[in-house]
């Protein structure tokens, strides 16, 4: 008696440990998200350890982001188009410093070089120097441009994804959010009708050894690895896709869609498959008692039975497709662009996070506005479930 | 007596490895993906010469490599760029050094579907194209083709090479189609049209052509290949680095040593890279 009230408690331990222990994990998983994530809002655009300076006569104080990217890329060369006086911009970085200044000027060891750059900043009026911070001497001459932080909303609406661009980096998410949007919009819109066509032709017209043999196959799809289904998209779909549609490339949002439609299909048939196989046969058998056809009790009785395993199996098809990385980064072109049709290019965040996370220095900005990337991630995946299990929960009433 | 021939026959023979082994390295390397093969290839021959040498290869990119030479979980990073500034900053803050060697050179060749008729391009043209200034093969002399841009990854070291060297630093076009790894640019510029992309010499293959380019204004076009590279007249060319701790580079030198060496170079050009000399 007392040993089983022992086995008892110590199984209740047991489960109570292992909840508790995933519930954690999943809350600190949560917790680095989001604290990698939200640095990035106090960080500056400029490469870190780098500063950017005029000379003292230059009334522009500040300059922001997109200007200054503007700027080195020499689309802007004029001082009057940011707000300064009339005269073109003189970039001044180290190639310049050292055509300028001879190897004595600069001293053997490089030691004269802030005085180098104190003395080319001071003399030049329209110089706009670009150097490691160390290399600005206590004494400056000239005066330190202003870069404001990135900000929230310039995060959220920004159209330029140039993560790793000298001397400052852009890093705008409205392509990459649109684009994945798109990609699983367009995966649901195949994955869905199709799955549930097959699962209720495997649950209730197929026989029982056509269904036998059906399902492992469908099984199986879902054992594949998605870097498989990547490959075959590239060498398969895509040159497909471009034939078909006669496009210039076949890099295409459509190419990614279809191979995540392919990748959500096991789950959403499994799942929707064993809903509408539940559905307990004394309702089915009073409807067809009543005189319904197969079909109409099919229709009117076991689906609507079964709409929350359905819904179910939607959510984690969506779940699959949204966060989907290998596959998509190898068939969609990945160009940070906002998408007008589905047969262009994309660039979806998991594609982004995956192709960018491993070459980003740890700690730096482009590692933290990936994270923030895979906040908005969250965030959009959090909202879907959202709206699934609200919509549920009005039907059951 | 028989006991003890055999306990010294053991001990013997247990030490014969280390003593025939002066030269054994063991150690880890990671990083850039260009270097991979090559460090694979280095790993298993200098482990076949030298019993008792353990050297494991890791790809993963070159920020990986020195991310992780930083956090001491590997020996050796492989890198295809030089060390940046902040990564620099954040080896002085450990108080730790770092020596840096040239294992070897990589040419980057400018490919074109083989369909295409242009052969060669001058700089600024390139320029243009990866830019996006330029959207039409017309534009360059040829036909009446719009221009799909291949790359890689922004956060490759090859993407921050090319942009360095071919477009003076300007960003990529935000239409350009940026792939995950090299073998995709050849396969999809293999399958499309109006297609420029670039890869390492290594990677071309007779589904590409390769471009000859020009860097002083169209007076001389220069075919990609190893022998233009090695006498630096190909201009698209840069440095493969091994980066490793001051502290432990005489545990390393034998292996750098071998690397260096007129059968390590022998080994860079059988892979398809540019040797040293």
């Amino acid at each position: 008696m007392k040993v089983r009230k022992i086995v008892e408690k110590f199984t209740e331990g047991l489960l109570f440990t292992s909840s508790t222990v995933t519930t954690i994990a999943v809350l600190f998983i949560v917790y680095f998200l989001f604290k990698s994530g939200v640095g990035l809002f106090s960080e500056s655009p400029v490469e870190q350890g780098y500063t950017l300076a005029v000379n003292a006569t230059n009334p522009v104080g500040a300059l922001n982001a997109k200007q200054i990217k503007a700027i080195f890329n020499g689309d802007i060369t004029n001082w009057k188009e940011v707000g300064g006086k009339d005269g073109e911009i003189q970039l001044f970085t180290l190639d310049e410093l050292s055509s300028a200044y001879t190897e004595e000027q600069l001293g053997a060891n490089f030691e004269h070089i802030p005085a180098c750059v104190n003395d080319y900043v001071s003399k030049n009026v329209n110089v706009f120097a670009f150097f490691d911070s160390k290399q600005f001497p206590a004494n400056f001459h000239g005066r330190k441009i202003k870069v404001p932080k990135i900000g929230v909303w310039d995060f959220l609406t920004g159209r330029e994804w140039y993560p790793t661009s000298v001397p400052v980096s852009r890093f705008g998410v409205l392509p990459l959010i649109l684009g994945t949007l798109l990609v699983t919009f367009i995966a649901i819109l195949f994955a869905l009708p199709i799955g549930l066509i097959t699962a209720i032709y495997m649950a209730e017209i197929a026989s029982d050894r056509m269904r036998k043999m059906m399902k492992p196959v469908i099984e199986l799809l879902a054992g594949i690895p998605s870097v498989v289904y990547g490959f075959f998209g590239l060498v398969v779909l895509v040159p497909a896709i471009q034939k078909v549609f006669n496009l210039p490339v076949g890099e295409t949002a459509l190419a990614g869609s279809i191979i995540l439609a392919i990748m959500a299909l096991p789950t959403i048939i499994t799942i929707s498959e064993d809903s509408i196989r539940s559905a307990p046969v004394a309702l089915k058998e009073a409807s067809l008692a009543l005189g319904a056809s197969h079909w109409q009790s099919l229709r009117l009785v076991v689906i609507p039975y079964a709409k929350s395993g359905i819904l179910a199996a939607f959510i984690l098809g969506i779940g699959r497709a949204i966060g989907e990385t290998m596959a998509v980064l190898m068939v969609t072109g990945n160009a940070a662009v906002i998408p007008h049709s589905i047969l262009e290019p994309v660039r979806t965040i998991p594609a982004t996070i995956a192709a960018e996370l491993g070459e980003a220095p740890f700690g730096g900005t482009h590692f933290k506005a990936l994270f923030a990337l895979g906040i908005i991630l969250f965030i959009i995946t959090f909202i879907f479930n959202s709206l699934v299990e609200l919509i549920k929960s009005k039907n059951s009433k | 007596m028989k006991k003890s021939l055999i306990a010294m026959g053991l001990v013997v023979s247990m030490m014969l490895p280390s003593v025939m082994s002066a030269q054994k390295v063991v150690c880890k390397i990671k990083g850039s993906d260009t270097c991979l093969p090559l460090s694979q290839k280095f790993a298993e021959v200098y482990g076949n010469k030298n019993a008792g040498s353990g050297i494991s290869v890791v790809g993963g990119g070159s920020g990986v490599g020195l991310a992780a030479l930083l956090s001491g979980t590997t020996d050796i990073a492989q890198s295809s760029r030089k060390m940046k500034i902040d990564e620099k900053l954040k080896i002085q803050e450990t108080g730790k050094a770092v020596k840096e060697v040239v294992i070897a050179y990589d040419a980057l060749s400018v490919i074109v579907n083989p369909s295409n008729p242009i052969n060669k391009l001058t700089r600024e043209q390139l320029e243009g194209i990866f830019t996006g200034k330029f959207s039409n093969w017309k534009q360059v002399g040829g036909q009446d083709l719009k221009i799909i841009v291949y790359s890689r990854e922004t956060s490759s070291g090859t993407y921050e090479f090319f942009k360095e060297n071919v477009l003076k630093k300007k960003n990529f076009a935000t239409n350009a189609l940026l792939m995950p790894a090299t073998g995709a640019i050849v396969q999809s510029v293999s399958q499309t049209k109006g297609a420029i992309g670039y890869v390492g010499l290594a990677y071309v293959e007779k589904d590409v052509k390769a471009l000859q380019v020009s860097f002083d204004g169209g007076k001389n076009f220069i075919t990609p290949n190893v022998e233009n590279a090695m006498s630096r007249k190909y201009p698209i060319t840069r440095p493969l680095f091994y980066y490793f701790l001051t502290s432990k580079e005489a545990a390393f030198k034998p292996l750098i040593n071998f690397i260096l060496s007129s059968e390590g170079q022998k080994i860079v050009l059988a892979e398809g890279y540019v040797p040293l000399s």
